[in-house]
């Protein structure tokens, strides 16, 4: 099934554990890398819970629940 | 243990960064981009309504001339919106409450009107520092206090978000804090407390939206007397 493709475009979830680091070494960690990377994570994240015909509230209120956790773990130290 | 009421405040940081950057960006997740498809997606027919409302309410008044001003204007009013309501989460930054980024948006904007003014009608400009039918006598005191009020419009702008958000934040968290403090010994009491914070919660989101509102209301009519 996947024999042919190239270690450095292989999807996360078809990764072998013993060869997780070189793949993680092969990623594009260049700052265009990093803006490609987190436009595709959003694109996937738009287009399976918001961008459907019948999005519900679930889409975005998983997005401000992130973001007070997030806002939680910034402000632990002052607490 | 908060060591003062203001510690909500402070901005936060991560090892040095300042995270309020991280704070004013995320509202542009909130906002998806619109594609050109026929039927969009809920979110996007919910924000597309709700711009369109509001820029016809703003847009009626003025002239074709200050139509151009409506892209900064609606943005501005989104951000505002945005900030104000997410800040109402727990444990979220607010940078509205900042005065200096209240007095960033105020200043140039107001400034900017008032150029506008100044430049393309000067006569009609300075003209408003007089109003009509006033008697003679009062014309010397009335200019100047027409000048003071139109030289802190910007201040006022600013302070009126600032002072609104934080009065409204610690307000919040002192009757959050009672209620709390209240509940061993006198529980009926911290109900009743409670039932005062839905109430001021039901508010302040009010008054997030209001604020925002009045902010792009007042500049769209500092706008309409110069443009």
């Amino acid at each position: 099934l996947c024999a042919a493709v190239p270690l450095k475009d292989m999807k996360l979830m078809d990764v072998k554990l013993g060869q997780l680091s070189t793949w993680l070494a092969m990623r594009d960690f260049t700052p265009g890398g990093i803006a490609g990377a987190v436009r595709r994570g959003y694109d996937r994240y738009l287009n399976k819970y918001i961008n459907v015909r019948k999005g519900g509230l679930g889409g975005v209120s998983m997005v401000l629940a992130s973001y007070v956790v997030l806002s939680y773990i910034w402000s632990y130290s002052h607490i | 243990m908060n060591l003062s009421f203001f510690d909500q405040f402070a901005s936060p940081s991560l090892m040095g960064i300042p995270l309020v950057i991280i704070a004013m960006m995320f509202p542009t997740l909130m906002l998806p981009s619109q594609d050109n498809r026929w039927i969009t997606n809920r979110l996007s027919s919910i924000q597309s309504w709700l711009i369109h409302m509001i820029t016809k309410q703003l847009m009626i008044p003025l002239n074709k001339k200050g139509h151009k001003w409506s892209l900064i204007l609606m943005s501005l009013m989104m951000l505002l919106l945005s900030i104000n309501l997410l800040g109402l989460l727990p444990y979220t930054f607010t940078p509205t409450t900042q005065l200096s980024m209240n007095m960033a948006l105020a200043l140039p904007l107001w400034m900017a009107t008032l150029l506008t003014g100044l430049r393309n009608q000067p006569s009609i400009s300075l003209g408003h520092l007089l109003p009509e039918g006033t008697p003679t006598l009062l014309i010397p005191a009335l200019i100047l206090i027409e000048t003071t009020s139109l030289l802190i419009r910007p201040l006022a702008l600013g302070v009126r978000l600032t002072a609104n958000l934080t009065a409204g934040h610690l307000l919040i968290q002192l009757i959050s804090t009672a209620t709390v403090a209240l509940l061993p010994s006198m529980p009926t009491v911290s109900i009743l407390t409670s039932l005062i914070l839905l109430l001021l919660t039901m508010l302040e989101i009010a008054v997030a939206m209001i604020q925002a509102y009045v902010f792009v209301l007042l500049l769209s009519l500092y706008l309409q007397e110069n443009i």
